[in-house]
């Protein structure tokens, strides 16, 4: 066996390895759902069935339902929505260098300045939102 | 199900990889095609939106399996935790049920994405064909995996630091463009408010 | 053959956390409403076993004899498909939360990463059961919970950034392992005494999980006073149920992650791994969170919709953003 082989395999048993920790999580999902939906159907097979047309109707505080719920939402939720993806995104971006900002650092401030360049474009953005409105829920 | 068709009918064992990942991969697969198509053919938006979200998610699925760890929980994160929560305030915002009204508003753009979706899915299809066989995914030996989110920020940070940094002049472009797309309604509406 | 036998074990670990995470909730619904009674001089329930222990398995068990109604306006699917989403994404967080040394499900790579991938995912749970019910306060409430979660995601996930700077490691077990020093040594100290930066980093956590969670006084999805009960108005029974266990373990969740990220995780008070370490230590500290979070409750008064949104974009982004800079420079002079 050459060196390149033991890497390899070393690699391979490390990713191995890696991709093993994800399986409980999926065996715990599955767990999950499998716990709620038995739940569920107990509770389908021991609760009594004995609906009415108004049993059955939506609550809306005792009043008789008028109309469909569905109504068109504010343009707000959209203002909200797309501004938290930017930041996300941004938020994000700010993992990896989390990571490493601690191992670079001790060559110098050059790792703190790149993100500082980073944030300060996207201040800008925020500050502009912000004067025109667009944090104000009204 | 699906998956497990396609891992018995195409049993594509490449050295070095194990039974769990190629089944994990075919499964995953399989999802991601089945929901992908389910976004189409659903009727309903919210159906498709939700279909959409079960593909991001497989898709992840398929990011862990390639080693792409930092990827994947992005892929969640940004995908399915924002930019599908945008896809249905804006379903809830256009309240998108009436279907048929689109219809007829449709009909040329139809023609147009079926000639744009063959150039593409046959473009697809040569690169597929020209490729198998003779793909050798890089794979990093010195000890970390490639998708490992210290490796990310190592190449981020040095390599590929001046696309990080224009990266965020293109999120400070959608930042400025939401308002004007927002805004202009709201400017009206404070006009004629304060009118009355 | 060996295939089966980790499979078995596996599904052993898995139902035995799934137990312990239910057993949670009820405890943690019983503590509440004793909570809840003390502080308004009242004494909560007593009839149902001593001290009324048994209350909320009798609550378990009425629910489960409940009825179980779908309105004819709702869409069928979705209605079923939503609390199974959020209670399986709520107890999913479960499996990356060390309750000791080697009591984590799944100890990966991105440990903390992906607890905030998986909750962000509950958002689609929520808006998913306001839209199927298709009831005015349902929906309402589930497009305020779901701006209001997206929201105080970010400086949840700036604040934890802060953490993860000076331990440079997603791995859970690693962020306790660089708090092994417990609550007095000079090095490896709880994060929260770290340095001034994250002490306001822990705070900023709380106040965003309090309303990842919809806790008062950031309960607005769920205000009855103006929108019933928010996105589960339409649910009863069993299903109604799922929500409210994922709720109560929602809150478990956030409290031992915000031990595990500032408060030294199940790594004792002092160094060494000693006095108060692993679980007992562990269950003992999320507890003290656990009850601030329900004194809280009983004490505040709920925000306003346009309050709660000024709250998080005008106030807690920018100080998440000052804050993480602040830890940067912190790093650079002290380190």
């Amino acid at each position: 066996m050459t060196t390149e082989d033991m890497v390899k395999t070393s690699a391979r048993s490390k990713t191995e390895d890696m991709l093993n920790e994800y399986i409980p999580i999926l065996i715990l999902t599955i767990t999950a759902a499998l716990f709620a939906a038995i739940n569920l159907v107990l509770s389908h097979l021991l609760g009594p069935r004995k609906s009415s047309r108004s049993k059955l109707s939506v609550y809306e505080s005792g009043m008789k339902p008028r109309g469909d719920a569905r109504h068109r939402f504010s343009i707000k939720f959209y203002l909200i929505a797309m501004v938290f993806i930017i930041f996300d995104i941004e938020v994000v971006f700010l993992y990896p260098w989390a990571l490493i900002f601690r191992q670079y650092v001790a060559a110098g401030p050059f790792i703190l300045i790149e993100m500082l360049v980073f944030i300060g474009i996207l201040v800008l953005g925020y500050i502009y939102v912000w004067k025109k409105g667009g944090l104000t829920w009204d | 199900m699906f998956g497990a068709i396609l891992w018995f009918a195409f049993p594509i064992n490449k050295p070095g990889d194990t039974l769990l990942q190629n089944a994990l991969f075919f499964v995953l697969g399989g999802v991601v095609v089945i929901s992908a198509l389910c976004v189409i053919y659903f009727r309903n938006p919210i159906y498709s939106a939700l279909a959409l979200v079960t593909a991001l998610f497989a898709v992840a699925g398929l990011f862990i399996i390639l080693e792409a760890y930092f990827v994947a929980a992005v892929q969640v994160i940004v995908y399915a935790g924002a930019i599908m929560v945008l896809f249905l305030f804006v379903i809830m915002l256009l309240n998108l049920g009436d279907e048929e009204s689109l219809e007829d508003r449709l009909s040329w753009a139809k023609r147009v994405a079926v000639v744009i979706a063959s150039l593409f899915f046959a473009e697809v299809f040569y690169i597929t064909i020209k490729l198998v066989g003779s793909v050798n995914a890089p794979k990093v030996t010195s000890g970390q995996p490639v998708g490992d989110p210290k490796t990310i920020g190592e190449l981020l940070f040095t390599k590929f630091l001046l696309p990080f940094e224009v990266a965020s002049l293109i999120l400070l472009a959608a930042l400025i463009g939401v308002i004007t797309l927002v805004h202009r309604r709201s400017d009206e509406r404070s006009h004629t408010s304060s009118d009355t | 053959m060996e295939l089966l036998s980790s499979l078995i074990f596996m599904l052993v670990i898995a139902a035995a956390l799934l137990g312990f995470v239910m057993l949670l909730a009820l405890i943690l619904v019983l503590a509440e409403r004793k909570v809840s009674a003390y502080m308004q001089d009242r004494v909560g329930p007593r009839r149902v076993g001593p001290f009324g222990s048994l209350q909320t398995i009798a609550d378990a068990i009425k629910l489960l004899l409940k009825e179980d109604i779908i309105s004819l306006q709702a869409d069928r699917k979705l209605f079923i498909l939503a609390p199974y989403l959020v209670f399986v994404s709520s107890f999913a967080v479960f499996a990356a939360i060390p309750f000791g040394r080697n009591l984590i499900a799944s100890d990966i790579n991105i440990g903390i990463l992906y607890i905030m991938a998986i909750s962000s995912v509950v958002v689609l749970g929520i808006i998913m059961a306001g839209w199927a019910s298709n009831s005015k306060w349902a929906l309402l409430g589930a497009m305020r919970s779901a701006a209001q979660m997206v929201s105080y995601e970010i400086p949840l996930a700036l604040s934890i950034l802060s953490v993860i700077m000076l331990v440079g490691s997603l791995r859970m077990q690693d962020i306790v392992g660089a708090q092994s020093g417990g609550l007095f040594s000079a090095q490896n100290r709880w994060i929260l005494l770290d340095n001034p930066f994250t002490f306001l980093a822990f705070f900023i956590y709380f106040i965003s999980a309090l309303s990842e969670v919809n806790r008062t006084p950031f309960d607005l999805p769920e205000a009855e006073s103006e929108l019933v009960a928010g996105f589960h108005t339409e649910y009863s029974g069993m299903r109604f149920a799922l929500f409210f266990l994922a709720e109560y373990a929602n809150m478990f969740a956030v409290s031992a992650i915000a031990v595990t990220l500032f408060l030294g995780g199940w790594s004792g008070i002092l160094p060494g791994y000693t006095f108060l370490n692993g679980v007992p230590g562990f269950v003992i500290k999320v507890s003290v969170l656990v009850f601030v979070i329900m004194w809280l409750r009983w004490t505040l008064p709920r925000l306003r919709v346009d309050q709660l949104m000024s709250v998080c974009w005008k106030y807690l982004i920018p100080i998440a953003f000052f804050n993480l800079i602040g830890v940067g420079v912190w790093i650079l002079i002290f380190d």
